[in-house]
Order: C-alpha cells, then structure tokens, then sequence
C-alpha cells in the first residue's frame, strides 16, 4: 500500500494537455508513474470533470478510457489528474429506491449516498472455498421455468433472447413473482440497464411501481443515449451494491441485466480502438474473462445468509445462438432460457423454446422435499417426449403428417397441448409449483404410457392413472 | 527465499508486465512484482527487459514498481499432504487463502502449499549403506487412509545411504535420510520440488494394454480409454462436459484423480468440494476426496494462472505416477487454457496465427498431451498418468483451432451431440463421431477379465447404429411405413440401445456407475433381443407384437432395476427372455 500523504499528493497533481484522443480512449504523457486500473479525473475545458480508468501504463504514456465520452474534449485545454485507486462507490441499504446512473451517481434528484462502506466495483474473485452450492428453488411462478427449467437461489440465468421479443415482459414477471416457498423472504431486485432505451426502463419502473415494491428495487441506469462507454461499468457499480447487500446485509438480491449485448458492444468498440487481435466476429479474446468476471459474482457463500440470483438479458445478433454473445455467455452461466421467435409468432408466451433451455442448478433442487418427488422424472419426461414430437414435425414437413403412423399423431397432439397448456400462460398468471407439475401430467397423458420410460411404475400409478 | 530487485517496471498491460534494468534474471524465474508481492513468472527475456506473467490482479501496479527475483523457477512442492486439498493455478491452498482473506481472494497472500507444521508417519524401507538412486522409493507415509505416498528420493541425488531416520513422526521439512554423493553429503526430507513446466523423468514408455474403467457404459463398451491414454471431450455449452468428468472422477478406478477446473465456473468446483467427501469409492469403501487433488482456476481468476493450472496439475500426477500409482487428470477446460495462451500472447504482442492463437499453441497443446502415459518409472514400479480433457469449441463447432490441433494429439475422442444433449440423452456422447483408437490394445484386457465376446459385440452394435443412419434418410425421404418390417426392427433394436444402455443417468443410486461385467451383460441382452427378435420377424411376427413383449420393459429398465452386485439377475432376465421368444415363435411355427 502507498501512505496516504503520498497518495494524497499524487492526485492534486493536474496534467495539462493530452498527447492524442481516440475515440473514448485518451493517451497521456510524462506523468508520475499511475498504477493500473486507476481511475482518472479529466477536467474538460468548460470546467467539469469526467470520469475514466487507466487501461495501460508505462514509462511514457497512459492509456484510459473516458467514461463519460470524449466529445468536446481538446488536446491542449483538457487537464487529467490520477487517483490513485480503483473506481469505488459508496454501497448501503439506503440505496434501494433509489436511481443512478452508470458511475453510481444519484440520478433522481436525490442527495448523493454517503455509504456505509465504499467498494471496489472490479470487485475480487470468490474463493470457491467460500462458496455455498445454491439449492433452494424459486418459485417463478411460471411454469416453462419452474417446472422444465428450474430457478435457483443464487444461480446465473440468462434469457437469450431476440430484438422484439417479450424478455422485459419475462424478467419483469419474474421479478414480481418470484418467492422461496415457505418463506416471507422478498427479493431485493437490482436493475441494471445497459445502452436500451427509456421506454425499457419506463417499463421496469412502471411494473415495480404497479406492484409496489419499487423501494426494494435500485435501479442503475446507462442508457442508449449515455456515452457507450459507461456501459463498461454498469453492470460493475451494480453488482457491487449487490455483493454489499447479500453478503453483508444478507439480502436475497436478484439483479436483472439488460441487454448485455450492448454492453459487449462497448467492449468491442474500445478494443477496436487499441487496436488488439479480435478473436471471433471482432470481439476481444479476453470477451469469456471479461464477462465471467461479472456472470461469477452471483452465487452464495458460507459466511452470510444472502445470495445474488442474476438474470442477465441478451438480444442474440439475428437471433443466432451461435453468436459469440450468448455462445460465451453460455460457457459461462448455469444454464439459459432461450426464446423461440416463430412460439412468439404462434401467440405463444413465453416463448421459450423447449429444448436448447436449461437450468443446471435444477438437478439439485427439485424433487422431495423441493418441489415435489415426481418432478424430476416428470421434467425428463416431458423433455423426452417433446424433443421426439421436434422430430415428428420435421419429417412431417417432409412427408406430409398422412404419412405418419398413429403414434407419431399422438405425439402431435402432445406437443400442441405442450405449448398450449403447459407453456403458455398468461403475463399476470402466477401458477404454483403444484399447479404446473399437475398440468405436466395432464398433457402427458395424451402418450401411451409404453411411452414413458422415464416414469417409474409407481409415478405412473399416483400421478398418470391417478 | 532471499528476495533481490532484479529490476523495474517500465509497462502495464493486464497480467503481462514489463520490466527494465533487468541483468540478473533467468527464464521462467519466479518472480515478486510491486509492494503488493503480487506472483510473476519471468516469460520472456530481450537485454535489459524482462516480460512478466503476473498471476494475480494487477490494479494498482505501476511504472517503476521494483521486482524481486526468487533466484528459481515457478515450482509446485511434493509431498504428503496433497491429496485432499484444492489449490489455485499456482499451487496456493485456497482453504487457507480463506482463513486468510475471506470471501474474496485478497492479493499477495503467501502461504505453503504443505502444512509445514504438521507431523507424517514415516516408516523408512532402505537401510544405511544401501545404494541409492534418484526416484528411488526409500519409505512411506499413510497420506489418506486410502493412499500410502512413497517417499522418492529427489532428482539428481545418486549414492550410499549414509544415515535414515528410524520409524517415526515427522514434518516434512525433517531430515529423514543422508545420502553420500560425489558431491558430498545431501540431506533428504519429504518435501522436494519440481519446476511445472519440465515433465518428470521416466525410465521408459510401455504400451497401453489395459483401459481404465469409468463405470459409464457408452465409453467403457464403446469408446474405451487405455490407462495412460488421452482423451479429448468436445463439445458446446452445456453438452456434459463437466458432467461427463466428474462422473470419471468420481467412479474410474485410477488411484489417484487429479480434477482441474481451468477457467470455469466456481460453483462446480463447490460441488465436487461438497460432493467428494460424502461419496464412497465402490472399490475401496473410502471416500473419494481421499484420492482426489483438486486445481480451481475458476473463470474470474487471474487469466495468466489459468495457463499456470494446467502444468501445476500434469505435475502433482507426475508425482504420483512416479510412486507407482494410476493417475488420471480432468481438465476443463483446455480451451480456457489455449484462451489464456491467446490472451498473454496478444498482450505480448506476439504475431498471432489462427484466430488470434500464438503459433506455438499446437506444440503447447502437444506438450501436454505428451505427460500422459504408461510408464515404467525410476522408482522401477509401473504408473500412468491418463489425460481426459474437455474442449469447448466456440459456437459448439468442431473445426475450430483448439479442437483440431487436440485431435491431431488425443487417440481418443468422446464428441458431445447437441441434438442428443438437447433431447436430454446423457452422456450426450455421438455414437456416429466419437471413437477410440485404443480398441485393439485393450481387446485382450476384456477377453481375459471378463468374456471373449466384447469385440463381437461391439462390433454387431456399432454396425447396427451404421445401418440405423442410412435407414433413417430413407425413412425422411419417404416415412417409416414404407420400410418392411425386418428393416423397421433394425430401428426399434438401435432406439432401445439408446434408451437401455447408452442413456446413462449420473443421478441414478444404481444406474450412475456400471461394472464392466454389468455392461457386457446388458448389451448381451440387447443383442439376444434383436437376433432372436429378427429370427420371430422371418417367422412371420410383427413389431408390434415384438414390442409389446413384456419382456420388452424389463430390457428398458434393466439399468436402474439391476444392481451391479446382482449379475444374477440377468441369467434370469435372459432365460425369460429367451422363453419368451420360444413361446412367440411356436405361434408362428404352427
Ligand atoms: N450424464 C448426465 N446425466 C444427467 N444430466 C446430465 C448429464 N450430462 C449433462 N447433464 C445435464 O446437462 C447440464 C450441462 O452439463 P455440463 O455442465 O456437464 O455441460 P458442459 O459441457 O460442461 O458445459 P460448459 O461448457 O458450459 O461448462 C447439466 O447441468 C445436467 O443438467
Ligand atoms: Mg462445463
């Protein structure tokens, strides 16, 4: 650590003038040595001051990023002071209710936070050691996720979804329904948004307010008219008031991210500008890093009762799973919900497609005692067989459906029933777990029950004859 | 380790640092970078500059920042006190890093990899004035109540036994033996190093005859692995990867495991943290923590020991092998590491090759590969080190640099199926693209242990599933009514062999581990049902009728129904099955 005094000393030194500006980058010379990752004061030349970070330092130059943009910055009129740490921001409860924008600066008329603690938004990595495995189911209240993909407390599921798609609609109904069953316990919701626009974040509002629970909910805000590059660290102030609040309040936090394409859009943009070796599709090598840096400070640990559920939202870039986006996003989170754009042209919602979603951290948390013992056989089941009605409807479309034998009839009346009873749901139905399980057996008793090999005899006895 | 400035900082960028002045350095040095004390590993040497591979955050770091030189190379320490433990990249205790810093991993932390206080049984099998040579095994320590770790006598260390410590407990720093060597008298004690980078010595390669067993059927009957072999698991997100290793890790009768999770996700290594220690190894009634080293790297920690990981890991088995045990090592996954390579590469500046890949990455990936092997040590016992690595190939698709180059190095290749993943068939491993080249090695291994029929039976599977594709495309162009019933049949045998046996479910009691001699018997089933079942077919019967057998179910559910203990059963199982058949085929005889 460097002493205070010297430190303090350090940062009202001002540097005037900039050697080049480069897009949001700016490059500084002869400065004292400035450690890296530094956050920098850059006083334009009408007076205010704009935040950034050092992205490479050297014996002859710095490189930082400007936060706030670069527009109206001048070479010879703008002044660059170093600070000497890391970005940090004040974190405390008071903070629900409350809105800010990127930097984690009160945007809502508000006084500025002072804080019960100021933290580092880079974060530092969880020890593995110190992680609790996340089982408790949360009841979403719908039925695609709480009965075929399962949420749970502490889990990282994205929704990779398509532009015009009704993933607001989904993580919004998600956040007002979800509960641990059994328990009074509310979820503090954290909403990050990342260069969308304000009719989305209109939305966000309108949907907690109509509720009532926006004093439980932070929003932080960088819009698609904020300076893409602030995008770089909102997600970052985010999760930090997050990790504050689970794991030193131990508040059960779910944290809505969207749209975490434009934020690797930011990334991209400024590793453009430095000029670095894109891997695929002109994104960064170190895109899988980067994002996992984020994606792993959800979870639980042992030394508090809280957690960080996180539901990041991606728009896939034409609708393309295999895009590096959600193709990363995907190494990286404990399963996805994918969205079907022709379920969504078929009135189906939620559109989630049946079978590229998964919940890993399902296994774990369902069955006796979780939800209900049939479940986790009922849930394979239900995959099963409506992974062989994709299959039907593909030689259909081939051959015609006269073609078909019987049975593969059955299982197209199965699958339509699948979409229409059992997935699709109305945008204010909150179903039980029960509810949901009930309506799986209810379709799947369309099937023979030679057709089931995944249902024990006594599960067939109880639950499909029953 | 007397610390000296060995030179200065001059420039930051991510983990790749780079120093000035620097006269006194040797390559792949350990190094300590900052006030902060933050790890290093000296990569690069060019006059007067030093390239540094930070392994930890490197914030706050700045020009003119002093570096402190170790005077040796980035090394993991050996000895007991291993097994059990989780370490990061570069060999660090996490659970003491947490008794430390908490939650988070705090930097600069220092502490030993073996508990230095703690006292070791040691009972000495040499005796003074014996010959000495190195790798030699010169006594043992109960490490777990599973694994006794043998006592080697360090490299390079070569003469008369001049003195050893009698039966007794000791730290692992003691002095237990002195050799008399040309160079004078060398003490030893249960600690010694070896610099990760440089594989292990060995007396000599032995061919691979003898596969190791993983309990999983579709591997152990189709696409087995020799122990001492590599393997490679490619596949996209969420294909079973990371499931299909910790079943391996948990149920394959190596001695030792040595499971890396390599830029991954830190739930996972909770879960096997968690899970090990409650579950019990069939073959030998312990836990399995008790063979078990665990290397996290997760995906948010520093990217340079992420690089670090692997070779940290290969070494520990190295050193384990070198005691005469069977080692196998998970990594997942080596994608993350080529990642890494990729990473410090471009920020090095380095002229990048394929996809932004340093042209060495084959060679690195073919070094590592290398270590595995079923060796005869110098300690003159035989051990293995096996390498199963996962691959995860950017948008799932295989012809991506990773992938390819690990196959040009891997005899074995277990390929992750999307469409099977999605449809829930686990292990999600293609049937049609995997393969093994070590079938014909380890043939004799199966007639000996347990029947001379494996490699017929496999063979009239696999040539069943061949037969299956092309039945398929007809079926797509003109629908499954149009194929005579005998051609149907083939289609009904293959889904069943799917369903019965290549679906294995790891959350199963009974179904998650099978003995070889369990899968034998289930395929010997299956194949009874489709010889006899075409035989009826001739006769005159029908699918439906050969369907509605109900014998038929009992095939389905064989796999949870029978227990690996009750290979009786499937004498019975088989003589239903066979009576069924008789009493099928009298109807149509009359
Ligand atoms: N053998 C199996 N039995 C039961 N479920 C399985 C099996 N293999 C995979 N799964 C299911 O698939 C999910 C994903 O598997 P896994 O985590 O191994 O994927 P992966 O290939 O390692 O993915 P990634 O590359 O993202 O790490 C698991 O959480 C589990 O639900
Ligand atoms: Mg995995």
């Amino acid at each position: 650590m460097k002493d205070r005094e010297k430190l303090e000393l350090l940062r009202a030194k001002e540097y005037i003038g900039l050697e080049k500006i480069e897009g949001p980058l700016i490059f500084v010379k002869n400065t004292h040595p400035v450690g890296y990752r530094e956050i920098i004061e850059c006083v334009d030349p009408s007076g205010d001051i704009r935040l950034g970070m050092v992205l490479e330092t050297s014996t002859d130059m710095v490189v930082a990023q400007v936060f706030e943009g670069t527009s109206g910055l001048t070479l010879p009129g703008t002044k660059v002071r170093f600070q000497g740490e890391p970005l940090t921001i004040p974190v405390s409860k008071r903070m629900l209710g409350r809105v800010f924008n990127g930097l984690g600066n009160p945007i809502d008329g508000g006084p500025p936070e002072k804080g019960e603690m100021e933290l580092n938004v880079n974060g530092m990595p969880i020890n593995p050691t110190s992680r609790k495995y996340p089982r408790d189911f949360i009841q979403t209240g719908i039925s695609a996720i709480d009965g075929m993909n399962t949420l749970i407390r502490g889990q990282k599921l994205p929704i990779f979804s398509g532009n015009g798609l009704p993933h607001n609609e989904l993580a919004a109904q998600i956040a007002r329904q979800a509960k641990i069953r059994g328990t009074e316990t509310e979820f503090a919701v954290i909403f990050a948004a990342m260069g969308v626009k304000h009719d989305v974040a209109r939305y966000f509002v309108k949907s907690f307010e109509e509720t009532g629970v926006l004093e439980n909910v932070a929003l932080f805000l960088s819009l698609a008219d904020d300076p893409s590059i602030e995008r770089l660290v909102t997600p970052r102030t985010a999760l930090t008031l997050a990790e504050y609040l689970a794991f030193f309040e131990n508040m059960h936090v779910l944290v809505i991210m969207t749209d975490m394409t434009n934020y690797c859009e930011s990334l991209r943009e400024i590793s453009t500008i430095r000029g670095e070796i894109p891997s695929r599709k002109g994104y960064p090598g170190y895109l899988y890093s980067d994002l996992a840096e984020i994606y792993e400070r959800s979870g639980m640990v042992k030394d508090s009762e809280g957690s960080i559920t996180l539901l990041p939202i991606l728009t896939m870039p034409n609708d393309d799973i295999s895009h590096p986006i959600p193709d990363l996003t995907g190494y990286i989170t404990e399963g996805q919900i994918v969205f079907e754009r022709e379920m969504y042209a078929r009135d189906i919602y939620p559109p989630i497609a049946g079978l590229p979603s998964l919940s890993r951290l399902m296994k774990d948390g369902i069955g006796e005692g979780m939800t209900r013992e049939d479940h986790p056989h009922l849930a394979s089941q239900l995959f099963a067989a409506y992974s062989y009605v994709k299959d039907v409807r593909n030689l259909a479309s081939v051959i015609g459906e006269e073609e078909l034998t019987p049975l593969d009839h059955t299982y197209l009346e199965f699958g339509e029933a699948f979409e229409r009873k059992f997935i699709s749901q109305r945008i204010d139905e909150d179903r039980s777990i029960e509810q949901t399980l009930d309506l799986g057996w209810e379709v799947l008793r369309i099937l023979p029950v030679e057709e089931l090999h995944r249902i024990t005899e006594e599960e067939v006895e109880k639950y499909y004859n029953g | 380790m007397p610390d000296r400035v060995i030179g200065r900082i001059k420039r930051v960028n991510g983990p790749v640092v780079e120093a000035m002045g620097v006269s006194d350095a040797m390559m792949f040095e350990l190094v300590r970078v900052g006030e902060e004390n933050l790890v290093g590993e000296i990569v690069k040497l060019e006059g007067e500059n030093a390239i540094i591979q930070v392994y930890e955050d490197t914030t706050g770091i700045a020009p003119e920042d002093p570096i402190y030189g170790s005077g040796e190379p980035l090394s993991v320490e050996l000895a007991p006190g291993l097994i059990g433990n989780i370490y990061d990249g570069i060999q660090r205790p996490l659970e003491e890093i947490r008794a430390i810093s908490g939650i988070y991993i705090k930097r600069g932390i220092r502490v030993d990899s073996v508990d230095k206080s703690k006292k070791w049984h040691f009972v000495p099998s040499v005796s003074e004035g014996q010959d000495i040579h190195e790798g030699m095994i010169i006594g043992t320590v109960r490490e777990t109540e599973r694994v006794e770790h043998r006592i080697l006598v360090p490299y390079r260390i070569n003469g008369k036994l001049k003195s050893i410590m009698p039966e007794g407990d000791y730290t692992v720093e003691e002095t237990i033996a002195v050799v008399q060597t040309e160079n004078g008298d060398r003490n030893i004690s249960m600690l010694q190093k070896w610099p990760i980078r440089k594989p292990r010595p060995v007396s000599e390669r032995l061919p691979l005859d003898i596969p190791l067993i993983t309990g999983q059927r579709v591997i152990d009957t189709l696409f087995p692995v020799a122990k001492g072999g590599t393997v490679a698991i490619p596949g996209g997100f969420g294909t079973g990867k990371t499931m299909t290793q910790q079943a391996l890790a948990k149920w394959c009768d190596a001695d030792i495991i040595v499971y890396i999770g390599c830029g991954e996700r830190g739930n996972e290594m909770t879960d096997v943290l968690t899970e090990f220690p409650e579950l019990i190894d069939p073959r030998t009634g312990k836990t399995l923590m008790e063979r078990t080293i665990l290397i996290a790297n997760t995906s948010n920690m520093p990217v340079s020991a992420r690089e670090a990981s692997i070779y940290t890991g290969v070494t520990l088995a190295e050193y384990y092998r070198d005691q005469g045990y069977h080692v196998a090592i998970m990594a997942d996954s080596t994608s993350r590491w080529a990642e890494a390579l990729r990473e410090l590469s471009g920020r090095m500046e380095e002229m990048p090759a394929e996809e932004g890949f340093p042209a060495y990455l084959p060679t690195r990936i073919a070094e590592f590969y290398e270590r595995a092997g079923y060796m005869k040590t110098i300690s003159g016992k035989d051990g293995s080190v096996t390498i199963i690595g996962a691959v995860s190939p950017p948008g799932g698709d295989f012809s991506e640099p990773v992938t390819q180059h690990t196959k040009r190095f891997v005899r074995c290749f277990w390929a992750l199926d999307r469409g099977l993943a999605n449809a829930r068939h686990y292990p999600a491993i293609s049937w049609l693209d995997s393969y093994s080249e070590y079938l014909d090695d380890i043939a004799a291994w199966w007639e000996r242990n347990v029947g001379p029929d494996w490699k017929k039976d496999r063979s009239e599977i696999m040539d069943l599933l061949q037969r299956e594709v092309r039945l398929q495309q007809v079926v797509k162009l003109v629908g499954p009514d149009a194929l005579p019933d005998s051609q149907r049949f083939i289609l009904e045998v293959c889904t069943l062999f799917k369903n019965a046996f290549l679906q294995q479910n790891a959350f199963d009691k009974i179904d998650m581990y099978s003995t070889v001699e369990k899968q034998a018997r289930m395929l010997h089933v299956i194949l009874t049902y489709w010889r006899r079942g075409s035989e009826a077919i001739k006769h005159g019967a029908t699918l439906i009728k050969l369907k509605k057998m109900k014998v038929y179910q009992d095939i389905v559910k064989m796999k949870f129904s029978i227990p690996n203990d009750d290979i009786e059963a499937f004498n019975k199982l088989e003589a239903r099955l066979e009576r069924s058949f008789d009493q099928l085929e009298s109807i149509y005889e009359r």
